[in-house]
């Protein structure tokens, strides 16, 4: 396969997850468990054989959210809420396992309303103390016996240890594939990455592994940096609806580096040797940084992202801030400080997955690609 | 401070007088070069009150803000400053506090460290970590995780205890002085004494009529908030239940100037831009605020030297309960104040308050059949407020409650 036949298999799948995911199903003799945004432990969904599906919203027109739901709840959480309402996720999903990071999911966790059984965790918040490790697996530990009597998987601790070890090759080839697109730009559009970033949550891991290294190989054989427009790195929970990627390219811009939520922090840190395979999934949380959702007295989060402006030879920052979402919220203020001081152009975009155009972004993203002339 | 208060005093005066003084003490402390520590409501205060260190509560003092009205400047401070306008209120009007210093009502001294215990929320978890990163200094933190079964896991329970252990060396570190056990015990000696006090006082309001207006209740939490971890709180308590005693005995009611027709349970914090008003029009057609959330929110009882009980206690606090735990607390309280309605204060400032309603709601009406009515508000911004909204709906939850009394 060339590269343009990867990028099109990898982007079909964004398109169509439904299709995708009962493809891979299909392929592999699986059953899909979903996870709803914005981190769960994948890897004991694929111990149990089944192919984890990320719950992440998406473009919706609200009906029966409305009622379960005020309007002030973040837009993943409204587009999710209606999709299991609706019965959207019915003839996909055997399970969910729902985190509770952030008072919304707190309380989304408690109200599941689509027809397969719920499973419910949360992550400890004080990461670096003794006691975090242990809680995070007693709850991990929850999880894998909910799955275990819901799906009737075995989830040995060796299937684990198998599981951990192909996400890792994951995260490594996706932290492989974010650096040689950006030295791609041309190919890999700001709306093409997006995607086949999105494609991962679609299939069996094992299958985008091989799509991804696929498309790395073929990627590199292609002239480098044949990119003469602007560059961003872009932060956030996700930045759909695509729409508004679409008018990055419109003006020229690319997006040469992330640390949205969808994105490079599902990637960004590996599960390290730990222990047994639940001590090191659970480290993995305890190591994760740099992230609005894990609390950090430090908010090294800040500094993180001063740095990828400069490391990528960005033009500037643009934060599409999930609206109603608390954890992003909060970093604003400091954000805008630390880029006044480093004089980092920045662009506060608000994110808002139902939204019908994107209207005054347009107005929004053209002045700011002027201010970075 | 004991001298400051007598047994002659009523208890609304011992309240005005240690609430001002808590801040008072504060501010000289600060002044002195002591340490001050700002810290949420339901964190546990045993650890700073053992090693001596003032601590002033920024939602007790937001609360005083925007009852005296001030809020909007601070809030659009924090919103020019970046904050969205959808973040907490007390979180906004708070942090714009800590850069300007100034306020309508008393100015709280900036903290040398601050301690938060998630058991109420988890927009506390960023607010905490923004105050620790701006002024560069410690964040104590005792995070207690959600209860997503209907059970308190052990796990649960565990790690919250050994974070006690961590917070002991933290402040054995901050202050340079090794952590008084001694004292400790008698800290929470006290501090189990006056939950109980707090939770005795309070739920007095079950009596009929009513004693006590859940609007003058409001007024007393600002001491068990405040001064959870001193005796004279559970001075204070005592005196108001002899009152209280007082006044069931007499058939008295607690709310002045009325009768008392209906009773509900107030589901959420108060909405303190406009309190007068929302305690109004429930007084001028006979409704008194009998149950709500509060006496039992503070009341974290425990045997004091007993860590594991505390730490369950902490955890086990009604906004960290899972949707059953939520609905069975409520359950409770309409039946032990004898409710004929409930009123859910849809705060725009608290996701954690609001996004359980519908379901609570549904079970509410459908086991209890207590008539339930919503109505838009904030805890600290009175944009999102509306006067006319909550009288229509107060109107029409007053007709509800009479049509299943009869009337």
């Amino acid at each position: 396969m060339n590269y343009q036949e990867y990028i099109r298999e990898l982007t079909a799948a964004a398109d169509s997850p439904k299709a995708a995911i009962l493809a891979s199903c299909k392929k592999n003799g699986k059953r899909a468990v979903g996870w709803v945004a914005p981190y769960a432990p994948e890897e004991i969904i694929y111990a149990a054989g089944c192919i984890p599906v990320g719950l992440w919203g998406g473009e919706a027109e609200l009906k029966k959210a409305r009622t379960y739901l005020p309007p002030f709840a973040c837009s993943i959480m409204q587009s999710i809420m209606e999709f299991e309402a609706n019965g959207t996720y019915d003839d996909i999903i055997s399970a969910v396992v729902i985190p509770a990071p952030c008072d919304t999911l707190k309380c989304f966790g408690q109200k599941w309303k689509g027809k397969c059984p719920a499973v419910r965790f949360v992550h400890p918040q004080n990461r670096h103390v003794p006691g975090a490790n242990e809680f995070l697996v007693a709850e991990y530990e929850h999880v894998r016996k909910c799955l275990r009597e819901i799906l009737g998987a075995a989830i040995t601790d060796e299937e684990l240890s198998d599981a951990i070890r192909l996400y890792n090759d994951y995260r490594f080839a996706m932290r492989t594939f974010t650096h040689v697109a950006s030295e791609h730009l041309d190919v890999i559009t700001p709306v093409v990455r997006h995607k086949i970033i999105k494609a991962s949550f679609f299939m069996d891991k094992k299958d985008y592994l091989q799509l991804i290294n696929g498309l790395i190989t073929e990627l590199r054989k292609q002239p480098r940096n044949q990119w003469s427009g602007r560059k961003v790195v872009i932060t956030g929970i996700t930045f759909e609806p695509e729409a508004l990627l679409k008018v990055f390219e419109d003006y020229n811009v690319a997006v040469v580096a992330d640390d949205i939520a969808q994105e490079s922090r599902q990637f960004r840190t590996d599960v390290p040797f730990y222990g047994t395979p639940m001590q090191s999934l659970a480290k993995q949380w305890q190591i994760h940084e740099a992230c609005s959702l894990a609390f950090d007295a430090n908010k090294r989060r800040v500094e993180y992202l001063t740095e990828l402006v400069r490391a990528n030879d960005a033009d500037g920052l643009v934060i599409g801030l999930m609206k109603f979402c608390d954890p992003e919220e909060y970093d604003v203020p400091i954000i805008m400080q630390a880029c006044e001081k480093a004089g980092i152009p920045l662009l506060n975009i608000e994110i808002d997955q139902q939204a019908a155009g994107v209207g005054q972004n347009r107005t929004r993203i053209q002045a700011f690609v002027e201010t970075m002339a | 401070m004991g001298e400051i208060i007598n047994e002659s005093m009523t208890s609304r005066e011992m309240l005005d007088i240690l609430v001002s003084k808590n801040m008072e003490d504060a501010r000289q402390a600060k002044k002195d070069g002591k340490l001050v520590c700002w810290s949420s409501s339901i964190a546990p205060c045993e650890f700073c009150e053992t090693m001596g260190i003032y601590t002033v509560y920024p939602e007790n003092h937001v609360v005083g803000i925007a009852a005296r009205r001030g809020a909007p400047e601070l809030l659009e401070y924090a919103e020019r400053k970046g904050y969205a306008n959808d973040i907490c209120g007390y979180a906004r009007a708070n942090l714009a506090y800590m850069d300007v210093q100034k306020c309508v009502s008393e100015e709280m001294p900036l903290p040398d460290l601050v301690m938060y215990c998630n058991n109420i929320c988890e927009t506390l978890v960023k607010w905490y970590e923004n105050i620790a990163y701006t002024l560069n200094i410690p964040c104590l933190v005792i995070d207690v995780p959600f209860n997503h079964e209907d059970e308190i896991s052990q796990a649960n329970v565990d790690y919250v205890k050994k974070q006690f252990g961590t917070v002991i060396g933290q402040l054995e570190n901050i202050t340079g002085k090794p952590f008084d056990y001694d004292r400790f015990q008698e800290v929470m000696k006290i501090a189990s004494q006056n939950a109980n006090d707090w939770y005795d006082a309070t739920m007095l309001c079950s009596a009929v009529p009513s004693p006590l207006s859940g609007f003058d209740m409001f007024n007393y939490m600002a001491l068990i908030v405040c001064m959870r971890g001193r005796k004279e709180c559970g001075m204070t308590f005592r005196k108001l239940k002899e009152e209280l005693e007082g006044m069931i005995a007499r058939g008295e009611c607690g709310m002045k100037k009325a009768e008392e027709k209906y009773r509900i349970m107030w589901d959420g914090i108060a909405c303190w831009p406009y309190l007068s008003h929302t305690y109004k029009v429930l007084r001028d057609q006979g409704v008194n605020m009998t149950g709500s959330t509060y006496p039992s929110a503070w009341a974290l009882r425990y045997t004091p030297g007993n860590l594991e009980e505390m730490a369950r206690a902490y955890t086990g606090m009604g906004n960290n309960l899972s949707l059953k735990g939520q609905t069975d607390l409520r359950k409770g309280i309409i039946r032990d104040t004898k409710c004929d309605g409930v009123i859910m204060h849809m705060n725009r400032s608290c996701k954690m308050c609001d996004f359980l309603q519908h379901e609570i709601g549904q079970e509410l009406s459908s086991s209890l059949g207590v008539p339930i009515t919503t109505f838009d508000g904030d805890q600290a911004d009175p944009r999102n407020y509306s006067k006319a909204q909550y009288e229509t709906r107060i109107e029409a939850l007053v007709e509800m409650m009479a049509e299943q009394k009869g009337e």
